[in-house]
């Protein structure tokens, strides 16, 4: 278990490199450089140049790199070209906001795919062919605009809940919560009904197998063996679905966090997009990455403790 | 060559075959239909189009559909329809660009490193993959717009290069699976080039799910494209995109949201069509590998149990006998009509006794004492007869579990299987204990280190917390004892408990278990397929043979002078009457499926003294000689004793 978060880790180092290289390269090859945006279009060429020494432009590659790379460690990733406010603090306080999307979807999708599936594991018919035809639906249906959708129903026609808008936990829970369902409900979709149908081909094996059989003949009752033992035993795989799912969750906050306009990592990814602030970009970039690391972390150690095999080595 | 010639030819014909069977599934010839209307449409948009798709019209704002524009007008009064044709051109070029760029590179990297393995594999195939899936995909999307002054043919070939590790995990895949085949390997020995080992063998191979790749990756490139398109990035106003349009849509939605629609639909059947497509290729290349003409009789049989147990209102339970089994039949719900599989089978355990069952595979000597635990698969069920333990009748219609099995308990033939395997040894015995005991959760914990005491586990504290993958296959079969021991049973009932087990190990296993039943006074019924087992344990036996009770008596006379020709057959085929250096003997012929048994002895077409009245009805239970031996034969006098 220690070897395998080890390894995990040990992975995780290339993988910071590579994004980080690639994402720096890029900024490299912009036509235009931050020096022009600064100076703007009136700098003569020796302010251009000035600023460009200033900012260390001039410099070879590695020689920046291994400086911003410095700076990236000790918490700095520059400056917000568009706000001139330091990045990191720019995105740490729209954090919480992805996080709480994030938390959403994957209380939802587990919760309400798992039970989804497990039912239809073993009641095979309407429900079954209900979960089939609707994953291709949650799957196929573009989130953004499941996003106006679900606003154009909820907030516009019935008026019960907030079209757009995000309210601090600290401001308000119960704001808070209500801000969240719709999101929530976007995203949600294709991940439960994902979840669902794998719940479902996993309970089936695991139904299968003759430890259930076992468990029927030594007088277990059908509520334990189905809630308590299939379910864990059919839940191994799934973490690595979660885990899935959490990932694009992230990607997918992108244009739902657009859609309902929340404050969160997603819609400055956005926002970064089109001023052309590379900067910002690149750290939502670290932090995506960082977060994808994590969450394949949380997915092995789960793992490990839901499947004793594993965590005895 | 002449070898390599009919493997192609049949290589042609399975995908003909392949193509044959998505296109009569209904659903993909729809999807099918859809796309191939959707993108010659969005062709052809120039000829089909009413309207120019930028001509505003400010008198006739967001109307709604009517026959001047079929799907109304947007904020500037340019005619959707129009624009929903035009918009359809980059949206879908893009996910072409997209598509083309991932399969090229995943199909040219995937087919490169699984066939070429080594250093190559190590670095594109598997280092690469790994980060490449890992990297924030969206992000530096946003990151290549950006670079490339937000030019979608940009965007989305970027979009194809990272979504092309998929494809090449995929294809290496397959790849590695067809390179290990023997056609291939064979064709490497014969001194192929590489490039023509590729092309003739390995690409057909990894054509399927390339395939299916190239669905599924359609879908996530038109969802991206939109979704680029949606945040404004891309191709500027006023050129119609599909995402664009939902954009549009999204300005005007407090006062009207009929914009959504067509794009938003035209979108989102296109992802689903391109899915479900994928899905009915996966499901038709699968279909390749699934036996054919097996009839499939679990789907349309949901929890039919047909007539539970015949008559509601039992004969008085006979007297004598702990487990008394009286006609039973086990049948199997099929699409014409039920097919007994167990046919009127009775018989007695008397308390103390060990009863054999033997048999070969597929005789119901299983399905047997499921129907008594009322643990039948679905669709089989017990369609008459009644048992009755201790003189009290059994439920043996599922679900039935629990209440009876208080009585009885169960060994099943694969140890470590049989327990779950995320739960320690002691947890799980300590559920059942609490079930049968309803003691406390300590209490229940003692009881089952008790039990694993009384199965002669050395340290049993230590094997209670083991997980049963830590487990022999002899200790996890004293552990499956344990369990059936818990709640103080009356009766045993073991399906081949020692089968699975070395031959040492077995004579533990029966030790303890005919140790078990002396000590307790238990009855027990032990089906199994060997001989030595049954002269073992067991006082008397019966022999069944598809489905039906062929002979009975005890082992003794069993073994020395069998009155049914299958008996005597399954005696001979045994190890013991084998000649060092001759071949086993075996009996020739296999059991009939309950679908197609003769109408008078089952046995007759296997059988050498068969004459016409062993095929003409159904022969009855005829007494032996020996003491309480039965036998199903007509010619049984003509039967030799066994000579040893």
């Amino acid at each position: 278990m220690i070897r395998l978060i080890a390894h995990r880790l040990l992975l995780s180092v290339p993988l910071l490199f590579v994004v980080t290289v690639l994402s720096f390269a890029l900024e490299q090859i912009v036509p235009g450089d931050a020096a022009q945006d600064i100076a703007g279009p009136r700098a003569t060429p020796a302010e251009l140049e000035q600023i460009r020494i200033q900012l260390g432009l001039t410099r070879p590659f590695w020689s920046q790199y291994a400086h911003w790379l410095g700076n990236a460690l000790h918490g700095n990733l520059g400056t917000s070209l568009f706000t001139g406010q330091p990045v990191t603090a720019d995105l740490d306080s729209r954090l919480p906001v992805t996080l709480s999307l994030m938390a959403g979807v994957l209380i939802v999708c587990t919760v309400v795919g798992l039970a989804l599936g497990t039912v239809s594991a073993r009641h095979e018919g309407a429900l079954g062919k209900a979960i089939d035809a609707l994953s291709m639906a949650g799957l196929g249906l573009p989130a953004y605009w499941l996003s106006l959708v679900l606003i154009a129903i909820f907030a516009v026609g019935l008026r019960i809940l907030p079209a757009t808008g995000y309210t601090y936990f600290t401001s308000s829970p119960r704001l808070w919560a209500l801000d969240l369902v719709l999101p929530v409900i976007a995203l949600s979709l294709g991940a439960v009904t994902v979840m669902a149908k794998q719940t479902r081909d996993s309970m089936r094996t695991v139904l299968g197998q003759p430890f259930i059989r076992g468990l029927r003949a030594a007088g277990v009752p059908e509520r334990s063996v189905i809630w308590k033992h299939a379910l864990r035993n059919a839940s191994i795989p799934l973490v690595t679905v979660l885990g899935l799912v959490a990932v694009a969750t992230l990607s997918a906050s992108v244009f739902v966090e657009a859609a309902f306009v929340l404050p969160g990592l997603g819609s400055l990814a956005v926002s970064a997009a089109q001023e052309h602030d590379l900067p910002v970009v690149e750290g939502i970039a670290l932090y995506f990455t960082t977060a994808t690391i994590i969450i394949n972390l949380l997915v092995d150690i789960t793992y490990g403790w839901l499947n004793p095999r594993i965590r005895v080595t | 060559m002449a070898r390599q010639v009919t493997s192609r030819d049949a290589d042609d014909t399975l995908q003909i075959s392949i193509v044959r069977r998505i296109l009569r599934k209904p659903v993909a010839g729809i999807c099918l239909v859809y796309l191939v209307g959707v993108i010659g449409a969005c062709c052809a948009a120039p000829v089909l189009a009413p309207d120019n798709p930028l001509a505003q019209n400010l008198s006739a704002v967001e109307q709604g559909p009517s026959w001047t524009h079929l799907l109304g007008t947007d904020e500037l009064g340019r005619d959707v329809l129009s624009r929903l044709l035009y918009g359809g051109r980059p949206t879908l070029l893009g996910a072409a660009e997209a598509v083309v760029v991932a399969i090229v590179l995943g199909v040219v990297l995937g087919i490169s490193s699984g066939y070429l393995g080594g250093w190559f594999d190590r670095i594109i195939g598997r280092a690469l993959v790994d980060v490449g899936l890992s990297v924030p995909m969206i992000i530096i999307l946003l990151t290549v717009l950006i670079v490339f002054d937000e030019s979608m043919t940009a965007g989305m070939i970027a979009f194809g290069v990272l979504a092309s590790m998929g494809v090449l995990r995929v294809v290496r895949s397959a790849t590695l699976a067809a390179r290990e085949e023997l056609y291939v390997s064979a064709a490497r020995v014969s001194g192929l080039s590489g490039a023509r080992i590729v092309i003739r063998h390995i690409f057909p191979a990894v054509t399927g799910p390339i395939i299916v790749q190239a669905t599924i990756l359609g879908s996530t490139a038109l969802v991206v494209q939109g979704g680029l398109s949606y945040l404004g990035l891309g191709a500027p106003p006023p050129a119609p995109t599909w995402g664009g349009m939902i954009e549009e849509a999204q300005q005007l939605i407090i006062g009207d949201s009929w914009l959504l629609v067509p794009a938003g639909l035209a979108l989102g059947l296109s992802v689903v069509a391109l899915g479900l497509l994928g899905d009915a290729i996966r499901d038709a290349s699968q279909e390749r590998w699934s036996v054919r003409g097996q009839p499939v009789v679990t789907r349309h049989l949901t929890r039919a149990h047909g007539p539970a147990v015949a008559d509601p209102v039992p004969a008085p339970a006979p007297a004598d006998g702990l487990l008394v089994v009286r006609n039973l039949t086990i049948s199997m719900a099929a699409p014409d009509g039920d097919l007994p599989i167990v046919r009127d089978l009775s018989f007695q355990i008397a308390a103390g006794e060990v009863l054999g069952v033997i048999g070969e595979s597929g005789c119901g000597k299983t399905l047997t004492v499921l129907s008594l635990l009322g643990l039948l698969p679905k669709g089989i069920y017990v369609s008459a007869g009644d048992a009755f333990l201790a003189g009290q009748p059994l439920s043996l219609a599922p679900p039935a579990r629990g209440h009876l099995s208080n009585g009885i308990g169960m060994i099943f033939q694969e140890p470590v299987p049989s327990l779950d395997p995320v739960y320690t040894v002691g947890s799980q015995l300590s559920e059942v204990v609490r079930i049968k005991l309803r003691v406390s959760r300590s209490e229940a914990r003692r009881q089952a280190v008790d039990l694993l005491r009384l199965v002669h586990l050395d340290e049993p504290e230590q094997v209670a917390s083991s997980y049963p993958y830590q487990l022999s296959g002899g200790m996890a079969q004293r552990v499956s004892i344990a369990r059936a021991l818990a709640g103080d049973p009356i009766l045993l009932m073991a399906d081949e408990p020692t089968t699975a087990l070395d031959v040492s190990v077995q004579a533990e296993i029966l030790d303890l278990l005919s140790s078990l039943t002396d000590e307790r006074g238990m009855g027990m019924l032990l089906v199994t397929h060997d001989w030595g087992v049954l002269a073992d344990m067991c006082e008397r036996a019966l022999v069944l043979y598809a489905g039906e009770l062929v002979e009975t008596g005890t082992v003794a006379s069993l073994w020395a002078h069998p009155r049914h020709p299958y008996t005597a057959r399954l005696i001979k085929a045994n190890p013991y009457f084998a000649t060092p250096g001759a071949a086993l003997t075996t009996i020739s012929g296999v059991v009939p499926e309950p679908g197609n048994r003769p109408a008078g002895c089952a046995f007759a077409d296997r059988c050498e003294l068969a004459s016409d009245d062993c095929r003409s009805h159904s022969i009855p239970l005829i007494a032996s000689h020996t003491e309480g031996g039965f036998h199903r034969c007509l010619h049984s006098e003509r039967i030799a004793p066994i000579s040893k």
